[in-house]
This record gives structure tokens, sequence and C-alpha cells, in this order.
């Protein structure tokens, strides 16, 4: 079992509490009714699926219940780092995994 | 704010008997002891930091700010649920509900006095009972007096609140809480073996 | 006398406390601390089993968990009989029952004996190759015959009588391994202060101490440390001392799962105790303290009873006080055997000679050897061992060639070494380095906080380990944040000091040989099947151990893995480690289901929700169903009825009178907030905003794919509050459905969640005389159609509690339903029963509401949709706000294929003969002779007899059904074709004049 800091908690908790919600950083569009099939093709039905660093959503369900992003490894099952739902993508990573964000 | 519904204000024609679930159960092991808590008034609130101030006024007990923490007065309680969303339970007979119903500041107050059933466990092996299901580290160190905190017990979700440092409140849905007296039970039993 | 071969002199336990058990029928007394295996060889009773595929006679090997051959069943009762015990591990207690396992019809004479003689034909690969052709027979013939012949012991066909228990611990060290070298580690971190847990598979801790009759440490023999040590780390409040626990497998980010056994040991369990507790542990650093594990000698006839580890044979002598035997011969490759014949000889034991692999080895175990008289055999090696039930002989010859020797022994202690126990290592994923000098895997990367020391790290003499330990079991509290301790490091007096040892078969075993010389006793693998599978092509460890199945047992290879990788890698002409080492995999060893399980049986295994009027229906004599994990009343049976003439009458008495259903188990979220009517228009395709407080809409959600998702009815109590019900089955992932949009897409709206499923009972009165039962118990509330018409909402009194009353209709019926806050919903309930018991009413369940909803033609999701429906195709398209630029799923709606002809869409199904009820999921096709596999066009999607329509009834999805009207189709079943009729979905008041009637 996973320990994963929720960045609204401020501290690590068991994976037991958490649910993975798919990749992170797919915004909806504002006028998703005027999108192209092409368009809305790749916001609803690709995803990177890639070996290494994902950025995915993950939702404290039964702690804060709040949504938040993080960065996980698929080949370690290491989470990189997380933050709060809204935040951008970060550009840099941190070199040791399962940090919070910087204060 | 719109009216709250849910209050208990006193009856003129036939009243309904109320009938709580799993009243009075209790079950003793060494060590630790089970039971099932009298109905309480509770309320769940959601507010934006700016409406705190008021709110905290309204309420009579600070709402707290930090994660896992609780602050309690006058036989009230308020549990920091997550940014913005507190447990508030008052044990006092006073509906939390009406203290907030005047209040202007952006929030929302529902009221939940029945969906929940407050189950406690008491005694030196009180952690341990609960730990038999409920995966978040209890010390004193790491949950201490007064921490609260949505978690998990064996499938269900519950709501954890450390009372003293050998006493915790455990809420739970009203339907669930069958499920989890039976499990803190087995698990008081197997904590004082 | 607990058996003639105890040595009243030697070992630990104390001789008075005695205990009677019984073997294969036989009785025998052992002693109290004595595990089924010394018990047995006190008695003199090697002969413990037969092997899993030559049925070859087996005795004890080891002394502990990495036992392969001594598997025998323990028996309790009728209900407690464990297969596959390691005599090795079970504790004796007075009154043990154990039989033995793969036998038959006894264990001297065994029948399936004769695949040993057959063995030619079962060699390496044996299954793969000879069950292949025909392919028909594997199915028919092969696998059952086969799965008749494999396996060892017997399941037991009960109910397991015992609980298991379960615990979540956080601790900073957690030490595993409860030898010298664990116990230093966990002073070490102990005395700082932080919390430690120290686990050890055996009762006893000291690990090797039980046996190595050289050690002291602190002034004292080194047994009498361990006790002494432990006895301090369990009295201090920092630390959990775990005995008889065993960590079976090491997770990510330093979870353990370790089992402890409580009771096995125990002769009356009671009640109170678990059989066993499952640990889960998160620990800030782990010290794995781990050992390691003696390997056999690989020469023909290994396996022969009375051929065992000397090490376990020192244990037997040293903790047991059992001599293995009155005449033994020794072989080994390395030094510790030496400690074990001196051990023997000294307590009155035969030591018949030592062979020794080795050309002119030194040291002080062999000059006392020496001293004490027994003959020492350098540069030979033992080619045989003769006996059948029980070993005999030893025949020596020259490593290299020459003249045998056979000498008479009933015993044979041999050891090629010891492996390191490296396997929770290797579970963390951390990476093992091969020592070329010591010819041993010894931890190399790490990927976990963790640390090996002593005898699993490679680390050899007591001296090394206990400093090497001490000064881990200090880092690891500081690594943790402790403060520097205050205690002292154990010094050690005297030590054993062994290394080294020989991988692969002995000389006699080789290449050249065809004798049986066992790598694997639990598999019967040998020397010779690991080289035919490298002559048949297996290149990779990975490939000649699932062609052999060397290591793949219940001991997982403990004692095999590194001989069948030498041998493999001498035959590829390869160094060890480009032929690499099989992946350890937890469980360390085996775990049983119960524990795994723990509290998660019975009314634990699932939660079992009932509403607050369960207990009246339960009185009325209601039959439930389940609906997830809610017991819902699914009809109420009078007199005797059956269900059919229940939901028949039940039906019935809504449409004449009234019924009561309980709609508690509905979901219901509070949507509060000033952007809440915004909210509700960007999650349901109605429109909101214009709903006046005091009304309700019946509101369909979508996913973004354009499908229907969920549907309820939605009432709007004030302009910032709205009260939205969901499917039962629905109502967690409707509400984690609306949280993501709220929390992720629309952060900007203010408005809040909150689940109130649990808060509100619901009581459904449905039916022409409902207001007439609701009005008397009603108070502050217009109950007139003009004042509370169909589809709108009121809150005020009944009976004197709070309520949330709905006009609305899920029959077709004059309809309300009655939220009151849940702890009343059984009084109000019984309220409104007498109260409806003039006018007629009955209860109805949740059949009849099915039945009666399917008579309206009103879908439910989840069964009349699957995932795939949109609301154009379940005929709803009245439902989705035409004017609405957003809301979730409108994009979706628009995909090609949604909007294109021919779509599968939702209609009603007449049968020709009304008396034929169709089943739900039948295929519907257009022509019923064409041939097979015919065109399925559609499914029946509900299906009822309707007593109220005097015939039967359906639902069905049909491509481009609403075209159809009036068509002919037909619905194929085994005993013949069923013609339907395609319809409108309502068939009963299709006006709908009812709602208001």
């Amino acid at each position: 079992m996973l320990l994963i800091r929720c960045p609204y908690c401020e501290e690590e908790r068991p994976e037991l509490e958490f649910r993975n919600a798919g990749e992170a950083h797919i915004a909806r569009s504002g006028n998703i009714a005027g999108e192209s099939d092409d368009d809305f093709e790749k916001f609803f039905f690709i995803r990177s699926n890639p070996k290494g660093i994902i950025y995915e959503r993950w939702r404290h369900i039964h702690g804060c219940a709040r949504f938040f992003n993080a960065v996980r490894d698929t080949v370690t099952d290491k989470f990189v780092m997380t933050y709060k739902a809204g935040e951008p993508k970060p550009s840099k990573l941190p070199k040791n995994g399962n940090e919070g964000v910087a204060k | 704010m719109a009216k709250a519904a849910a209050k208990t204000a006193a009856a003129t024609s036939p009243s309904a008997e109320r009938r709580p679930a799993l009243a009075g159960r209790s079950t003793s092991a060494t060590g630790v002891k089970v039971e099932v808590l009298a109905p309480a008034e509770r309320m769940s609130l959601r507010a934006p930091e700016a409406s705190l101030a008021a709110l905290s006024k309204a309420l009579g007990v600070t709402l707290p700010k930090q994660p896992k923490t609780s602050a309690t007065k006058g036989g009230r309680t308020a549990m920091w649920l997550g940014p913005d969303e507190w447990l508030v339970i008052d044990e006092a007979g006073n509906d939390p509900l009406a203290d907030c119903a005047g209040v202007s500041a952006l929030h929302s107050a529902v009221g939940i006095s029945h969906r929940n059933i407050g189950i406690s466990v008491v005694g030196p092996a009180a952690a341990a009972a609960i730990n038999s299901g409920c995966p978040q580290d209890l010390s004193l160190d790491a949950f201490p007096v007064g921490a609260a905190s949505r978690t998990i017990l064996g499938k269900v979700e519950i709501v954890l609140l450390r009372t003293a440092q050998d006493a915790f409140r455990v809420e739970c849905w009203r339907s669930f809480s069958d499920y989890v007296f039976t499990f803190l039970s087995e698990g008081a039993r197997d904590a004082a073996g | 006398m607990s058996g003639a071969f105890r040595i009243p002199a030697a070992g630990r336990l104390k001789q008075a406390k005695t205990a009677r058990f019984s073997f294969d029928g036989q009785s025998y007394t052992g002693i109290e601390g004595d595990t089924l295996a010394s018990a047995l060889l006190a008695n003199g009773v090697h002969l413990v089993g037969r092997s899993f595929k030559y049925h070859r006679p087996r005795g004890i090997l080891s002394a502990g968990a990495e036992e392969p051959n001594a598997l025998v069943q323990i028996v309790r009762d009728d209900a407690r009989k464990t297969p596959n015990v390691r005599a090795t591990v079970q504790e004796l207690y007075d009154g043990l029952a154990a039989n033995s396992q793969n036998r038959w019809p006894s264990l001297s004479f065994d029948v399936g004996a004769v695949n040993d003689l057959a063995s030619p034909m079962f060699s390496a690969g044996f299954y793969y190759k000879t069950f292949m052709w025909p392919k028909a027979a594997w199915k028919s013939l092969y696998e059952p015959k086969i799965r008749e012949a494999a396996g060892l012991g017997v399941s037991p066909d009960r109910p397991d009588p015992d609980h298991y228990s379960s615990r979540y611990a956080h601790c900073d060290v957690l030490v595993l391994g409860g030898g010298a070298a664990g116990i230093a580690a966990a002073l070490a971190a102990a005395e700082t202060g932080v919390r430690v847990i120290l686990a050890d598979e055996q009762a006893e801790f000291g690990g090797s101490l039980r046996f190595e009759s050289g050690a002291r440490i602190d002034g004292q023999d080194g047994f009498a440390w361990a006790q002494g040590a432990v006895a301090k780390l369990a009295a201090m409040d920092n630390v959990r001392v775990l005995p008889r626990t065993t960590a079976f497998g090491y997770y990510a980010q330093n979870f353990v799962g370790l089992v402890e056994r409580v009771s096995d040991h125990l002769k009356a369990p009671g009640h109170d105790l678990p059989r066993e507790r499952l640990w889960q542990v998160r620990a800030k650093r782990v010290v794995l303290a781990s050992g390691a594990i003696e390997r056999h000698m690989v020469f023909a006839n290994n396996d022969r009873p009375g051929v065992m580890l000397a090490g376990a044979a020192r244990t037997f002598l040293n903790h047991y006080g059992v001599a293995v035997g009155r005449n033994v011969g020794v072989y080994t490759a390395n030094d510790s055997a030496y400690a074990a014949a001196i051990d023997l000889k000294k307590a009155g034991v035969n030591v018949a000679a030592i062979v020794d692999l080795r050309d002119n080895p030194t040291g002080p175990v062999i000059d006392e050897a020496r001293a004490l008289g027994i003959e020492i055999n350098f540069g030979r090696a033992v080619i045989r061992a003769g006996g059948k039930l029980r070993v005999s002989s030893m025949t020596v010859q020259p490593k290299n060639g020459g003249g045998e020797r056979t000498i008479p022994v009933d015993a044979i202690l041999m050891s090629a070494g010891w492996t390191p126990s490296v396997h929770l290592f290797s579970q963390s994923r951390g990476k093992v380095a091969f020592n070329d000098e010591t010819k041993r895997f010894v931890p190399g990367t790490y990927a976990q906080d963790c640390v090996s020391v002593g005898a699993c790290n490679g680390t050899d003499g007591l001296s090394g380990t206990v400093d090497e330990a001490y000064a881990a079991g200090a880092k690891a509290a500081k690594d943790a944040g402790a403060k520097a301790g205050k205690g002292s490091k154990p010094k050690v007096d005297a030590s054993e000091s062994w290394s080294r040892g020989m991988l692969g078969a002995a000389p006699g075993a080789g290449p050249d040989t065809t004798v049986k010389a066992f790598v694997d006793f639990q598999n019967d693998v040998t020397a010779k099947d690991i080289r035919q599978a490298v002559h048949e092509g297996m290149r990779s460890i990975e490939h000649v151990k699932r062609f052999t199945t060397n290591g793949m047992a219940t001991d997982q290879g403990k004692t095999s893995n590194m001989h069948g990788l030498a041998i493999a890698a001498e035959t590829l002409g390869k160094p060890i480690p480009e032929v690499g080492l099989t992946t350890f995999r937890a469980p360390y060893t085996p775990v049983t289901f119960g524990s795994i399980v723990s509290h998660a049986r019975g009314p634990l295994f699932d939660p079992t929700r009932k509403t607050a009027i369960h207990p009246w229906a339960e009185r009325q004599g209601a039959v439930f169903e389940d609906v997830g994990q809610w017991k819902r009343a699914w009809y109420f049976p009078k007199g005797g009825e059956d269900m059919h003439a229940a939901v028949d009458r039940e039906c019935v008495g809504v449409r004449t009178n009234a019924g009561l259903f309980d709609a508690s188990t509905l979901g219901k979220i509070e949507v509060v907030g000033p952007d809440a009517a915004k909210f509700m228009e960007l999650l349901y395709t109605n429109p909101w905003e214009k709903l006046e407080p005091g009304r309700c809409r019946y509101g369909i959600m979508l996913r973004e794919d354009g499908f229907i998702y969920d549907d309820g009815v939605v009432g709007r109590l004030a302009p910032d509050r709205f009260h939205v019900t969901t499917t039962t089955g629905g109502a967690p992932r409707v509400m984690n459905h609306m949280e993501d949009y709220l929390q992720t897409e629309f952060p900007h709206l203010n408005v809040w969640l909150t689940s109130i499923t649990e808060q509100w009972a619901v009581i459904a009165v449905q039916g022409p005389k409902s207001r007439d039962i609701i009005a008397p118990l009603v108070e502050g509330i217009d109950m007139s159609d003009e004042a509370l018409p169909h589809m709108s909402v009121r809150e005020g009194k009944i009976c004197g509690v709070p309520t949330r009353l709905f006009r609305m209709s899920f029959t077709g019926e004059r309809g309300f339903e009655v939220n009151v806050p849940a702890d009343y919903g059984q009084a109000v309930w019984e309220a409104l029963w007498a109260e409806g018991q003039k006018h007629g009413a009955v209860a109805y369940g949740t059949e009849a509401m099915h039945v009666l909803r399917a008579e309206k033609g009103y879908i439910i999701v989840g069964q009349d949709t699957d995932g795939t429906v949109t609301p154009n195709d379940a005929g709803l398209d009245w439902a989705v706000g035409k004017k609405k630029t957003d809301f979730v799923g409108i994009r979706g709606m628009m995909r090609p294929d949604l909007v294109a002809k021919g779509r599968k869409q939702l209609v009603g199904l007449k049968t020709k003969d009304p008396k034929v009820v169709l089943e739900e999921g039948a295929q519907i096709v257009e022509d019923p002779r064409q041939p097979i596999p015919m065109k399925m066009i559609g499914h029946v999607t509900s299906s009822y007899w309707s007593q109220n329509c005097g015939r039967s009834i359906a639902l069905a999805l049909v491509a481009g059904g609403r075209d159809r009207m009036g068509d002919t189709l037909y619905v194929p079943m085994p005993d013949g074709v069923i013609e339907v009729e395609v319809t409108g979905m309502v068939f009963f008041d299709e006006t709908g004049g009812r709602l208001n009637g």
C-alpha cells in the first residue's frame, strides 16, 4: 500500500483513503459544444499512458475529499510530488520522490 | 442563506418516536469499551476562508484551519474535514444549524444529525482496537488529543476524533453503523488479547 | 520418558513437562517446547512423508521454516485439518494429532511409489511433453487425472471455525529476524526511545544461537543472552516484540506484511484468541536480520530419511535435547558441520566419519574433531546413501574417483554452506550482487529505506554481526529522527565462525551420471533434471525453473535455488551471475487465506446496509433482495402467497387504493449556494434556472461521452438550495462525479454538495388515496392540488417531526414521497401505515415498484440503460434543454455515432400471446428463419407480468425502434420463437390522468 502526500492535508496518508482519477491537465473547453470532432476526441479519448513520469489526478476521497494532482513514475510506482488542483503543471521536478510542493 | 431544513423543534401534534440505530449498544473487552453514543445535533458546514470569522462567532467555537484538527467549546466540536469543510457536533442539545441561519457570509449548512451515528471507543487499547481496520498512525505524536480526520475502517468511511489520550469518537453513516460497531467490537476483542 | 533419542543432559526443554501426541494414529510423548519434528525424532521417527512426484519416503531435513520434506496434516477436529504444515515449525501441544500426506495406503507402503520406478518417464518437462495430444484429452482426461494425483494433504471441507484478526501498526524501526543481529539492532534502536517492532518467526528469539553452543555474549551463553535481551525489549513502552511472526511480504514504502501465529501452538486456544493476526506495518526504517539457510549436499539418494542438514541436527541436540541418530555420518564442504559432529560426539553419539570434500582444510573445529577421535576423510565424497525408509549407510569415494567404501550410519548430517536469506531484501526491489569469492548473492543496491545486517548481509562471525547490527540499529533510529541512545553494545566473548562451502552437484552426481541427487526435495527435482532442461534449450534460469519446477514448491526453493542455479550455470558454461537469480516473491512462507481475509468474513465481509424502516418490513415478513449493499424489501407475502401472487396483489392495491414503499435507499444530495442553479445547469441536461422554489423536475445526468449516467427527481427548496435524488446504486458515483466537476472544472461556482442519503428516511405513498392517508398527519402544508401540484415540494411537519414532502410519482398514480429525519422513519411509517389501513393501503416492495413503473414506461438507469444509451435513445429528448450551451455530455451527444440513424431505441414490446412473459436479456431478431448466427437487432431490458394490464409487458432496446411501431419482431428462445409487437412504452393510463386522479 502506497503512502500519498495530500497537498491539502499536508501529510502522507495511506493509499486506502485515495482514489485515482485519471490523467491530469486535460482541461475541458469553455466552449465544448463548439469543439471539432478531432478536438473532442483528443480531450475525451486520448491519454498519454507514458512509461515513466505521469501527471495524474487523485482524490483524497476518504480524507479531505479534495481532488489534487500528482506526479508519479509508472516504472518505480513512486510519487515524485503532489500539488493542488488548479496549480500549473510543475516545470521542474524535485530529485527525490514523494515530496510535496516547495513552500 | 436559505432556510436550513432539518430542525427538530418541539412537536405540537402527535410526535413520532425517535428510534436511533443501535441505541444503547455497547461491548467491553479488557482495556477497551465500545459504546454507541446518544443522538447529537450535527451539521455539515462548508465555507470559504472569508466566512470563517462570522461563522465561528455565530457557532461560539473557532473553526479550525489546520488539517486533522478540531476545536471544542461548550459541548460543541468543530472538526476540520477538508479545506472548506467542517463537521460540527453539538452534544449540549443546541442546534448549530439554527445558529448559522442568521449568518449572511457565504456558506452551506446542511443538517445531518440523523445521517451519522457516534460510537465511542475508550480505554488503553482503544487505538489498537481502531487500528484493526484503520490504516492511520494513531500514536499520540501523529494523532494527538483533538485530532480529527475522515478515514477508513475496514471497508467503510468513518470520521475519527481523539477526545482524550485513550478515547476516540467514531462517526459513521447510519446504515454502516452495524458494520462499524461489529468491526470495532472484534477489534476490541483482539486488542485486549 | 519423552522418546528414546532424548538426551536428558542436552537441550533446554524441561523434561517434566510432557505432551502426548499422535502421528498417523500412533501415540508418542514429547515435551512442551518441542516442535512436532523434534518430538518425532526424539521417538526415533524419521519417516514422515512421501514426496510429491515420485512418492519417495522422506524425513526431516531442517529445523526451521525452510523445511521442504516434513509436511504433515494437523487435525484438531473435522473443520480444522491444516495440510502442508511443516513439522519443524509446528509447536507441540498436548493432544496434537498429525498425519502424513501423499501416501496410500500407508506411509511405509505407498502404491504411488511406483512413480519412483517409472521415473525415467517423469523427467523434466514431462507434463509439457506428454499431455499435448490429442488436444481434447487435456480437458476430459489428463487434467482431471493430474489434478487427482497432485497436491499434498487434504483441504478441510467445512467452514473455518477459527477467527483471524488484523492490525495496522506504525513504527520508526522494524527489525525482521530475532537472532543475534536482530536483537542487537533492536536494542540499539530501542535505546534511543523510538518506536521499534522486533519480529521473529520462531517461538523463541535467538535464531542460530539456538544451536551455536560456542557463542557467548555479555558473559552468558548466547541463547540465554538473547532471552534476557528480548525480555528487556519487551518491557520497554516503545518496543513491540512479536514472536511466532513471519514477515511474508515487503511492499512499497516500507510497508511490510507479517503474520503472527497466535494460537496454533495451544492445546485449547479458546474463542477469544484469533488463530492468526495479520500485521500491516509501516516503518520509517527496516532492519533486515533474516539470517542464512544451510544448503544440503547434492548426492545420490540424499533424500533418504535420516539425511539432514548439520545445523538442524545441532538444533535438535542443543535446543531440544534430541539425538538424530546413534551412529551418524557427516558430509560437508565447509567447517560448520564439524561443530555438529563435535556436539553430538560430546553428547555420546557415535560419529562414524566426517567426509569433507575439501582437500586439506585446517582450523580449530577440525583440530577439535580430531582430538575427540572422530575419523575425518578429506578430499572425499559421499556418492550415495543406502537404505530406503531410513538411511542405513553412506558410500564414500575419493572425489576424483577410486575405490568405494560403505560406512553403516543411521543419519547423515550434511552442509554445503549457508545461503544468505535475501528474500525480503529482494522483495523490497533491492538488487542482489554476486560475491564471486564467497559464491553468495548478497544485498547490492537498495531500493527502500532498509538495511541488511548479519548473515543475510553475508557478514561472517558473531562479533562482526553484532557490531554491524548494533550500528545499523542506531543509525536506523537516527535516520527515523531519534536522538542518540544511551545503551551499550553487547559484547561478544566467544563465537563460532564459518563460511564458504560449495554450490551445485557433488562428485558422484555430476554430468556423467543419472543418479537421483535431489536439488529440490519438495518438487522432486534432481541435478540431472536441471542439466536436461539446459540440454533441451532452456537458457535463462527463469526458464529452467519453470521447466523443471525447481524452487516452485511451497518452500520456494529456500534450500535448492543456489544449487539449481550453479548446476545450470555449469551446464551452460557460464558464470553464475550471467545466468541470473530467479525473483523472490511474497509470501516468504505460505500464508493462510484466513489471515489475509482477516475480519472481512461473515457480517464483516461487506457492510449490510438497512434502512430505518427495515425492522418494520422484517416484522411484516417481507422477503428482501440485495441492491448493492442495501437490503430492500422485495415483496410482502401474505398468507402463503408466492412471489407472483404477492406482487400482483401489491400492484393492484397501489392502483386501487394506495401503497407504502420504503424509498430510503435513494441517493440524496443537498446542493447549496448562490450558484446552485448554475451548477445544476452544468451537471444535468435539463434547465434549472427557471425552476421555481417549491417545484421539482426529473433530471438526467450524462457523462461527458453523452450517455445517461443517472437520473432522479430534483426539488428546489430555495433559490440557493436543491434536494437532488439519485438512483440507489448510483449515489456514491454521482456524488464523486459532481464533486469532480465542481472542484476541477467549475471551481469558480459558489456551491457545495452534501450527501443526505442517510439523513432522510423516505416513505413513498402512492395511489388514488395517498393524499387521504397523508393529510391528517401533516401540519403546515396545504395538500390541495392547487397548492401542492404534481412535481412540487414543501417543508413542514408530519407526525410532529420535520418533513420534506415531495408530490411526485414513480407509479403514475397520485403520489408523495415523505422525507423525515431517519431516526423518525419507522415511527412515521407506522403512523402512515395505520392511517393507510383505513383506506385499504398495501405495503409494496421493489418488485411491485419495478412493475408499476414499467407499466408507465419509466426507465431504470442501469436496467433499461447500459452506459451506451443517450437521452434520445431512451425517448427522453424532452428532458434535454434545447437552448443550453453547456452541460456535461452536450458535446458527447453530438458525436457522429450518437446521432446516426438506426441506433437502438427504447420501445415497448407486447407478446402476441399476452400470457407469455419475455426473459430480460433475451435477444430480438427480425426474421426467425434466417440462418444461425442470426442478426440480433436488440434485447429485452425489462419484462414483467402486469396484473393491472392483464398481460405481460416489456421494454426493449431495438435498432431504429421508434420507426418500427406496430411491427412484429421475434424473440428466439431455446424452446421456441416468441412473436412480439413493437409498441410505445406506456402500457397503463396513457394520458397520465391518474397523476392527479
